[in-house]
């Protein structure tokens, strides 16, 4: 990875020591590689009609911005304004009491200062105040606002891209001041001037495209799919033959696409399709709604709606009775917060009812959207599936709530209660480190990119470490989550920080013990390793 | 930054006020115009910002969920920290507004030897907490100044106050919690590097402010014996709009209320003003239930998205080669 061993990457950091220059003195940002994501593309910027689409490079002294780029950025903050009471109130009251500081996983990673939320949000509240508050044109630096100038700007961009839009700080705020709201708005003003990354860009073009992040095309999905379900056969000795694109089906399951492409997330993926087909499930996969991640919510609440648009459009098309869900995490924040408010009211739709055992999910029936894991301990509960436990015998397990489902949602009792009736063992993490005190993975919201693998282990050291302590109090080997971009980022983090421990979804762990009618004596688990008991076979 | 910078501008209140009243015997103006003067700045400000926040809409429901959702009828959900009602959310912004519930889960992250150590921290949201009481109930006791009778209620939360009673004249609680819970917070910001880096001259000078009030009060109170009839003369005739300025007045009641005065005049344009912000803040006054009930957005605007006929007319052949449905042959 190139990086210094993990002993070494933390012991530089100093959390109590702060730089003797004053913040507003640190400029111009020296951009560390390894912290800073490649510039967009031209080309993917155009595609979804981007503005100032053109190659940017970040290192660059030229951004190519256009001419009057000063005054589109103060005309998107008043416009912003005017339309979201969250970003007004919060550049107004916060009073730098501290409290969210050492909160985000960035600030305890870096020790840079900056990465403190309430830092980062006054990055961009001293703009807002130079131009906004009499305060701010009165007394200047004094009253802590500072002139919008090219330096400022990369500044901007070099931190709100050093951001995961957690939401960690915002529990911790005496106002619920959000920076991730903060973020997600400051994303929009820099993208008023073409300034996205490449790691975002690209995923959100593709989704445009061919509906999935991945570009994966709809013959390809059929043939990845079809190619999961003969391991399934391998394993379970049951055929299974996906519905792609059935129209009428009751139910249209939509899943991120990471789960259709990479270990571990594919493992999910037929885990889905064996809990489907023994619960003899009328529903199907849809190539054009083949993603329900929403890298375009880390662009702007525009981009983010017309991709996920798709998605009821398709339920329209094939006339489905309801939506089900699989694990993901910014999916489900966009699902579950904003998709009803964008495209409601869902009235071609039915309340969903679980056809297995007729529960009527009352929390839904509005969007008509269901998650798997609501769905599946429903059927637990109802004592419809038949379990192995022992199957799970060699994982000793741990959950990590994804900041999205959790601070987003809501989402604790309903994945550790199908754990625990699937594996026999399970400890938790630390009480500060779950559940709405969870830690990031250190790579949500785009920032799962490659080139910033110092920044991402960086970030995600607070959850590593609880991690740690678990792995070594009771020997935690695997990390389960209910979040696609979990599968993609926490592998090479627990690979660099608790080697040993390996990561899985949810269901993955249900497919492992689910007991299935017609089943061969299984002798394999989902990854085609032996099961507990069986390796001498 | 700015600690001395807001020091010096309180020191220069100080004096511009000792100056002005003992010296140049501008005592009306201190004690009749500027007192107006900061109420209504204080009143049309507060107003005005507080519209201008109403104004923004709140296009989405994004509460912050503290707790578990509510979902299947046999979990058992989180009523104030993941409300799924709006009484929930009154209940939570109750919490919030009078326990300061977000500031009680505070933690302190440390690294010792490559390790990080989170545990929890709970001296700021008792300092807060010390503070803003203390504030509110002196507030409260200074009402009888401006009641020619004082009445019951007020003089329970006296008697309750100076309960704890030590010599002659009765030594308030608050004044001894307030001076704390100002020093502790003075403190934090001097010696916590993290909270020091953050903090602006506008972090230091209503803390200053705040200890230049409460000192004056304490003073008039307890050490320099004032003239509490005259005192009392003055800010009955303000509260019943005929103002008047009695003689005997020392300087040191015209420092408290020029103070005051000043406080009140800066509070709607500073950060002061998280006093009102705290209702309207859209992570904690929502309930959680978007996918139960919709919520509108009033500048929702349609998008160009991208229509299933392009993505089939895109990858047609594909499909119909791989055998997967497709609406026109
Ligand atoms: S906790 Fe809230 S008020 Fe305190 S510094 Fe952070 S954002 Fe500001
Ligand atoms: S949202 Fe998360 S990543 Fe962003 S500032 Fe807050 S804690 Fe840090």
């Amino acid at each position: 990875m190139g990086l210094p061993r993990p002993e070494e990457l933390i012991s530089n950091v100093n959390l109590k020591k702060m730089p003797s220059k004053w913040w507003m003195d640190t400029l111009p940002v020296e951009f560390k590689p390894g912290f800073y994501c490649y510039g967009a593309k031209g080309k993917n910027l155009e595609y979804v009609n981007f503005p100032n689409a053109r190659d940017f490079h970040v290192t660059d002294e030229d951004w190519k911005l256009p001419e009057d780029w000063k005054k589109i950025v103060i005309e998107g903050i008043k416009q912003r304004l005017e339309r979201f009471r969250t970003f007004h109130v919060f550049m107004d009251i916060c009073v730098r009491c501290g409290a969210c500081a050492d909160k985000c996983h960035f600030f305890i990673g870096t020790g840079d200062p900056k990465n403190m939320p309430v830092l980062r949000a006054e990055l961009l509240r001293s703009v807002y105040r130079k131009y906004f508050t009499s305060g701010g044109k009165l007394f200047g630096r004094n009253g802590g606002a500072r002139d919008l100038d090219i330096d400022v700007l990369k500044e901007l961009w070099y931190y709100f891209y050093q951001c995961t839009e957690c939401r960690r700080c915002s529990l911790f705020c005496p106002y619920g001041i959000d920076t991730a709201e903060i973020t997600i708005i400051a994303r929009e003003l820099l993208n008023l001037l073409g300034l996205n990354t490449d790691w975002i860009s690209g995923p959100v073009a593709n989704c445009y495209r061919t509906g999935n992040h991945l570009g994966i095309e709809p013959h390809t999905m059929k043939s990845t799919l079809e190619f999961m379900c003969n391991d399934i056969e391998e394993i379970t000795g049951i055929k299974i033959e996906p519905p792609i694109n059935k129209k009428g089906a009751e139910i249209l399951f939509i899943t991120p696409s990471g789960d259709l492409f990479a270990d571990p997330g594919i493992y999910n993926a037929m885990g889905y399709m064996m809990l489907f087909h023994e619960l003899g499930l009328d529903y199907t996969w849809s190539t054009f709604a083949s993603e329900g991640g929403n890298f375009g919510f880390f662009t702007s609440m525009e981009m983010a709606k017309r991709l996920h648009s798709k998605i009821y459009e398709e339920a329209k098309r094939l006339k489905v009775k309801w939506i089900l869900g699989g694990e993901c995490g910014h999916m489900w924040r966009v699902w579950h917060q904003y998709h009803n408010t964008w495209y409601g009211p869902v009235d071609f739709l039915e309340e969903p009812v679980s056809p297995i055992t007729g529960t009527k999910f009352e929390n839904a029936k509005s969007n008509k959207i269901v998650h798997i894991s609501e769905f599946t301990a429903d059927l637990i509960k109802h004592g419809v599936l038949k379990f192995d436990k022992s199957r799970n015998d060699n994982l000793i397990v741990t959950f990590h709530d994804s900041c999205n489902p959790s601070r987003g949602m809501g989402i604790f009792e309903e994945p550790r209660y199908i754990i625990k009736n699937v594996c026999n063992h399970f400890y938790e993490m630390p009480d500060e480190t779950i559940r709405e005190q969870t830690f990031c993975c250190g790579g949500g919201s785009g920032l799962n990119a490659g080139e910033i693998m110092e920044l991402r282990m960086r970030g995600g050291f607070p959850r590593a470490n609880a991690v740690r302590y678990v792995h070594e109090k009771f020997g935690v080997n695997m990390l389960a989550n209910i979040c696609a971009i979990d599968r993609a980022t926490l592998p090479p983090l627990m690979d660099y920080w608790v080697p040993g421990v390996r990561v899985s979804g949810v269901t993955e762990l249900v497919a492992n013990a689910m007991i299935m009618k017609g089943e061969k004596e299984r002798t394999m688990n989902l990854r085609m390793e032996p099961l507990p008991g069986k390796e001498e076979e | 930054m700015g600690i001395g910078l807001a020091f010096i501008i309180v020191l220069g209140l100080i004096l511009f006020a000792y100056i002005g009243t003992e010296l140049l015997g501008l005592k009306s103006l201190f004690a009749v115009v500027f007192p107006y003067a900061a109420l209504i700045v204080f009143l049309i400000g507060f107003i005005r910002r507080m519209v201008k926040w109403g104004k923004s809409p709140v296009p989405f429901r994004i509460p912050t969920t503290a707790g578990q959702q509510f979902s299947l009828p046999w979990i058992k959900y989180s009523k104030i920290d993941n409300p799924a009602t709006g009484w929930g959310a009154a209940l939570r912004m109750f919490f919030e507004i009078a326990f300061f519930r977000s500031l009680f889960r505070n933690t302190k992250a440390e690294i010792m030897n490559g390790k990080l150590y989170v545990g929890s921290n709970k001296w700021l949201w008792i300092g807060a907490l010390a503070f803003h009481y203390s504030f509110l109930i002196i507030l409260v006791r200074h009402l009888r100044f401006f009641m020619a009778q004082t009445p019951w209620c007020i003089s329970v939360v006296d008697s309750v106050d100076s309960f704890w009673q030590i010599g002659l004249p009765m030594v308030y609680m608050t004044d001894i919690i307030i001076g704390a819970a100002l020093l502790y917070l003075l403190g934090r910001r001097i010696f916590n590097p993290q909270v020091k880096y953050i903090s602006l001259p506008s972090d230091y000078f209503p803390l200053f402010l705040i200890i230049g009030i409460i000192a004056t009060g304490v003073m008039m109170r307890y050490f320099a014996r004032v003239d509490i009839t005259a005192i009392k003369e003055l800010t009955l005739g303000l509260a019943y709009l005929k103002p008047s300025v009695p003689e005997g007045i020392g300087s040191l009641f015209y420092i408290h209320l020029f103070l005051v005065s000043v406080l009140f005049a800066y509070f709607p344009f500073s950060k002061l003003m998280h006093m009102g912000g705290v209702f309207l803040s859209p992570t904690r006054n929502l309930a959680n239930n978007n996918r139960m009930e919709r919520h509108v957005n009033p500048w929702d605007y349609p998008v160009k998205h991208r229509h299933y006929e392009e993505y089939e007319d895109e990858f047609r052949e594909k499909m119909k080669k791989a055998g997967i449905p497709v609406e026109k042959e």
